[in-house]
């Protein structure tokens, strides 16, 4: 068949748009960013991300992005299944309620946790005496990201856990499979997925979190200083090429895990059918 | 509909041995206890820190401190001129993207989410970079008397560039699962583009983009770490209210910092009662056109 003209209009405007938005908002912006950083020397660049303060912060952000992820994992794991397969007073309400962290905004989580943790605080007088230090603590950071990241595992499993609707588990039990054997030779490969999915929406959000933790954290460099706070700091000192440096570090980590969770669900997926 | 009690969902056919009652008791008691300690404590804990000096304390510090009050007139400017932004963005995008196939379709989809892989305080950075007095583009800005960065306009590009995703991405499998039938029929019969949005795409993706709408809000309400950098934080000028909260917070002004955290809590709890109704509504539709066609 020939090449038949657009059936619906608006495809040079609507696209003329999308492009000039992205490009000014977006690729201008990061090509800024490429750009500072090239007019460092690879010793200079090398010098500005691999200081010993650096390389702290590089390692709390990435290890309590990974350690709140991995609690969400669990966390939002029992969530999901009890509001998808149970039926009770409150579920719709609970429901609800895990949007939360979504809507609000991080600033204020990172108040009421720092309040709550310290010594005379809700949690902190339970907290404190049993020598739980969560406020000012790498403990604090972990708190308040596995709030920030709660909604992201319960968001992707639920769906996924609706639509398995117990008709595989019921075969499985028929064929005679113990509870565990469903549990983790039916159940699990299906959910794992989205588990993974859920995971790395999390660790992502964790490694960029700044509202939220700088309120709790105390920011002492080699202990409770994040890699976002980092950059804040040389960017207030002027260093601009600096502090290019250190984000396109922490930009390189985000995207490196997302791509890498993306290639693991792809494989799984492709094990699973 | 939903009989109260903890009972499996799917009991009727009884094949799947269910769970024994003291473990789903257990189940659920760790689902509330989790939702409780992690958000329903906090929520609750923010209202009595703001009350704590009563009502009159509350409104002191609320609106008789005229930085916070210029904070909060200024977040309820930026945040909606961000979403009007994103609401026109997001249109474009998923018009573009789900009813023409061109190269670079894939490329496209990708590059919206650029914006949840970098941290907001990346973001701050790179318009600092582009607009700041060092900037590339800053001095000859400033000569034609444009100030960006310590200024709304920042303020501005900043919540728009964190936002930018949620409304596409709310639209785009939504007009991907609608498909473009009806829109090709009403071409055909001589609809011009502008009868085409407002009669036929806009009615049926109405409620799709209503919820863009409200994530985006929210979202665009809390920004704290693009703001925070772009905005070089001048008291009455360029504070936002999440801003606002963390100055307060420095200062040891806890009723101060727990008053203006009440208010964004309050906005997060509309938005959040907004969705939940928008989605019975969207069920109870759904539900209505499926008994008209089955009848």
């Amino acid at each position: 068949m020939a090449k038949s003209p657009r059936a619906l209009p608006g495809f040079e405007i609507s696209l003329g748009y999308t492009l000039t938005v992205l490009t000014l908002l977006l690729v201008l912006p990061l090509v800024a960013c490429l750009f500072k950083a090239a007019t460092l020397t690879p010793t200079e660049f090398l010098g500005a991300v691999w200081t010993k303060r650096a390389i702290a912060t590089y390692m709390l952000s990435f290890g309590a992005s990974a350690v709140a992820a991995l609690i969400n994992v669990l966390i939002g794991l029992l969530l999901a299944w009890v509001l998808v397969r149970y039926d009770f007073y409150g579920r719709r309400f609970l429901d609800a309620l895990i949007d939360l962290p979504f809507a609000l905004p991080t600033a204020v989580a990172g108040l009421v946790y720092s309040a709550l943790l310290v010594k005379n605080g809700w949690y902190g007088q339970f907290l404190v005496p049993l020598g739980i230090q969560g406020a000012y603590s790498r403990l604090g950071i972990v708190i308040v990201l596995v709030f920030v990241g709660l909604p992201f595992v319960v968001r992707t499993v639920q769906p996924v856990l609706e639509s398995l609707e117990g008709e595989a588990e019921e075969a499985a039990a028929m064929l005679g499979a113990s509870r565990w054997q469903t549990m983790w030779r039916v159940l699990f490969p299906a959910l794992q997925p989205s588990l993974m999915t859920g995971f790395a929406l999390s660790f992502a959000r964790g490694l960029g979190e700044y509202g939220s933790v700088i309120f709790i954290s105390g920011n002492m460099p080699f202990k409770t200083e994040i890699a976002p706070f980092l950059i804040v700091a040389r960017l207030e000192q002027f260093a601009y090429a600096e502090a290019t440096a250190i984000a396109i570090v922490l930009m390189g980590m985000s995207l490196a895990s997302l791509a890498l969770v993306n290639w693991l669900e792809r494989r799984s997926r492709r094990y699973a059918s | 509909m939903h009989p109260s009690g903890v009972r499996t969902k799917k009991s009727a056919g009884g094949l799947v041995a269910d769970e024994p009652l003291w473990l789903r008791v257990l189940l659920i008691g760790a689902a509330y206890a989790v939702i409780g300690l992690l958000i329903l404590v906090p929520v609750a804990y923010v209202f009595v820190q703001a009350f704590a000096e009563g009502w009159q304390g509350y409104v002191k510090n609320l609106w008789h401190d005229p930085d916070t009050r210029h904070s909060i007139f200024l977040t309820l400017t930026v945040a909606p001129l961000a979403v009007l932004l994103n609401t026109v963005f997001g249109l474009a995008a998923a018009w573009t993207i789900t009813r023409f196939k061109f190269p670079g379709r894939t490329l496209l989809v990708t590059l919206l989410d650029v914006p949840f892989a970098i941290s907001p305080v990346v973001v701050g950075l790179m318009f600092v970079l582009l607009f700041g007095m060092q900037g590339y583009l800053g001095p000859s800005l400033r000569q034609m008397g444009i100030k960006v960065i310590f200024a709304w306009p920042g303020l501005l590009l900043a919540t728009t560039f964190v936002t930018l995703p949620f409304v596409a991405r709310e639209l785009i499998p939504l007009m991907e699962s609608l498909g473009s039938e009806e829109e090709v029929a009403a071409v055909s019969l001589g609809a011009s583009p502008w009868q085409l949005f407002w009669r036929i795409t806009l009615p049926n993706i109405k409620w799709g983009l209503v919820y863009g709408i409200i994530q985006c809000h929210a979202r665009a309400i809390g920004e704290f770490g693009a703001v925070y950098v772009v905005s070089g934080r001048i008291a009455g000028e360029t504070d936002t209210m999440p801003l606002r909260v963390e100055k307060l917070f420095q200062e040891y002004n806890n009723p101060g910092s727990f008053a203006v955290a009440s208010l964004l809590t309050l906005m997060a709890l509309v938005t959040l009662a907004g969705k939940y109704m928008l989605e019975r509504y969207i069920a109870q539709q759904m539900a209505a056109t499926r008994e008209n066609t089955e009848s």
